[in-house]
């Protein structure tokens, strides 16, 4: 099921979500996800300062084989994307909890981080899904 | 890995891009032993493989000195649809190898048997033979190092095949690269792939395998071409023979579909910006709408292509929704790219 690091957060859609020290939060998706994505050669990111839901389609990553959305963890307003994905979307692959991150938002609600999976969760989440 | 045909199959080996460069800039190895061989003989082989297939075998010379030639062709039902697609090698005199594809397998087996009547012949399935491709610039020579048989392959014309005993060698592929597609004996093919690998030939996998061919303008069977698709309409009217007076099933629906006229032709489109084309896609352009039947993300383009079905009066230019929005797509004659060069123009942009 692939590294699992355990100081982030995760959704069941297979987004991490890492909190900063300015109270912003950092999303990708997990190393589960790129693995059974495949090599990815195509990012679309939003735009920044756009205001976002929880539960909003935002994102695509997209590979040879297929292409498929990222969700928005928390409700908020985007304040920056990873541009380094415009020419190497494989950074998504090679190192999906770091230099693949895919945007940075500030939550309207901070408390909402709670209700997100902590790692043993979705490490259990996706072994269900793999029985 | 993925379930294809009733084979475990890998998707890729390493990285999928990578497998695709190394093909495009070296040599990459596939193990396609999936394909189903089989083997028609008798006085009435030729006779049955003019009426049964859409090209014409005659137009194979007999064997000689262990060399023979191939042939690309479909095998059409009455109505003109296509059953499959395939090569057909002439072995010896009453003597040819089909291989067609692993999807179709069943009902291949079952057409070819139910066209043979009371003809003297016998169809015979192959499943003990193993099928490995080398394709890239630099395929035949390491294949000519590997093999006893090295200098009779480098002399090998393309569309021409070798064979040793059990071990056939053809100079054929998927790709869009010069290159051999090795038929040995199943007992045989691991060491034959551990060898040509130990030369430093990347294994491929089906992901590989698909941007090849769609680079090169290829049709895949079940996508590009089906039962309900005419090879007028798909890019392979070149493979049906009707320079003689032959009969073989199809012709009649063929002939009468060209004096009615041709509503759909095949073409390339090449994605401006970002987005991969996918099969199913609604293709917008000035003669009406069209369809993509395989796209992908080109490795060598760095940028999507497909091959689609549009309508005879589409012009130089169409559009395709992805996900809401509408993207230019440039529409090009095929292939996209050939012996590791690009064939279309890429500078020629529409904006």
């Amino acid at each position: 099921m692939g590294e699992i690091p355990v100081e982030l957060k995760y959704t069941e859609a297979h987004e991490w979500i890492r909190e900063q020290d300015d109270g912003t939060v950092e999303v990708g998706i997990t190393d589960h996800a790129q693995v059974s994505l495949g090599e990815l050669v195509f990012v679309e990111l939003p735009e920044d300062d756009t205001v976002v839901n929880a539960g909003d389609a935002c994102a695509v990553v997209e590979s040879v084989k297929a292409a498929s959305d990222v969700y928005i963890p928390l409700s908020g307003t985007i304040v920056a994307t990873n541009q380094a994905l415009a020419d190497s979307p494989g950074l998504v692959n090679t190192d999906p909890y770091g230099e693949g991150w895919l945007f940075r938002l500030r939550p309207n609600t901070p408390t909402q981080l709670e209700e997100l999976l902590a790692s043993e969760d979705y490490e259990r989440f996706v072994a269900e899904l793999n029985d | 890995m993925v379930e294809f045909a009733g084979w475990q199959m890998p998707l890729y080996y390493g990285s999928q891009l990578d497998e695709h460069h190394a093909v495009r800039n070296h040599a990459g190895l596939f193990d396609i032993s999936h394909m189903t061989v089989v083997d028609v003989s008798g006085a009435d082989a030729e006779r049955y493989l003019r009426y049964v297939l859409a090209n014409d075998v005659s137009k194979l010379h007999s064997a000689e000195d262990g060399q023979c030639r191939a042939l690309y062709s479909l095998m059409l039902r009455e109505d003109g649809g296509i059953m499959d697609d395939l090569i057909v090698y002439r072995l010896s005199a009453n003597g040819y190898r089909l291989v067609v594809n692993a999807a179709t397998r069943e009902k291949d087996l079952a057409w070819l048997l139910g066209q043979a009547g009371r003809q003297s012949l016998e169809i015979l399935e192959r499943p003990d033979l193993a099928m490995i491709a080398v394709q890239g610039p630099q395929a035949r020579e390491l294949v000519a190092q590997t093999l006893p048989s090295g200098e009779a392959l480098l002399a090998l014309a393309p569309f021409c095949a070798h064979r040793d005993d059990e071990t056939m060698v053809a100079r054929t592929g998927y790709t869009g690269e010069d290159g051999f597609e090795i038929i040995v004996a199943g007992a045989q093919a691991p060491a034959l792939w551990a060898e040509l690998h130990a030369l430093g030939i990347a294994a491929c996998g089906l992901g590989a395998r698909d941007t090849l061919r769609l680079e090169a303008g290829l049709n895949l069977y079940g996508l590009d071409m089906d039962e309900t698709v005419s090879p007028l309409e798909c890019g392979l009217r070149w493979t049906v023979d009707t320079q003689t007076d032959r009969d073989f099933i199809g012709r009649r629906a063929l002939e009468r579909q060209a004096a009615d006229g041709v509503k759909f032709v095949q073409a390339g489109l090449i994605l401006e910006g970002n987005g991969v084309l996918r099969a199913g896609y609604v293709v917008h352009t000035a003669g009406g709408e069209g369809k993509v039947t395989s796209g992908t993300y080109s490795p060598t383009l760095a940028r999507s292509v497909a091959l689609a079905r549009l309508p005879v009066d589409a012009q130089n230019d169409g559009e395709v929704v992805i996900r809401n929005h509408r993207h230019a797509v440039r529409i090009v004659k095929t292939p996209f790219v050939r012996h590791g060069k690009i064939k279309v123009d890429l500078e020629n942009k529409l904006h």
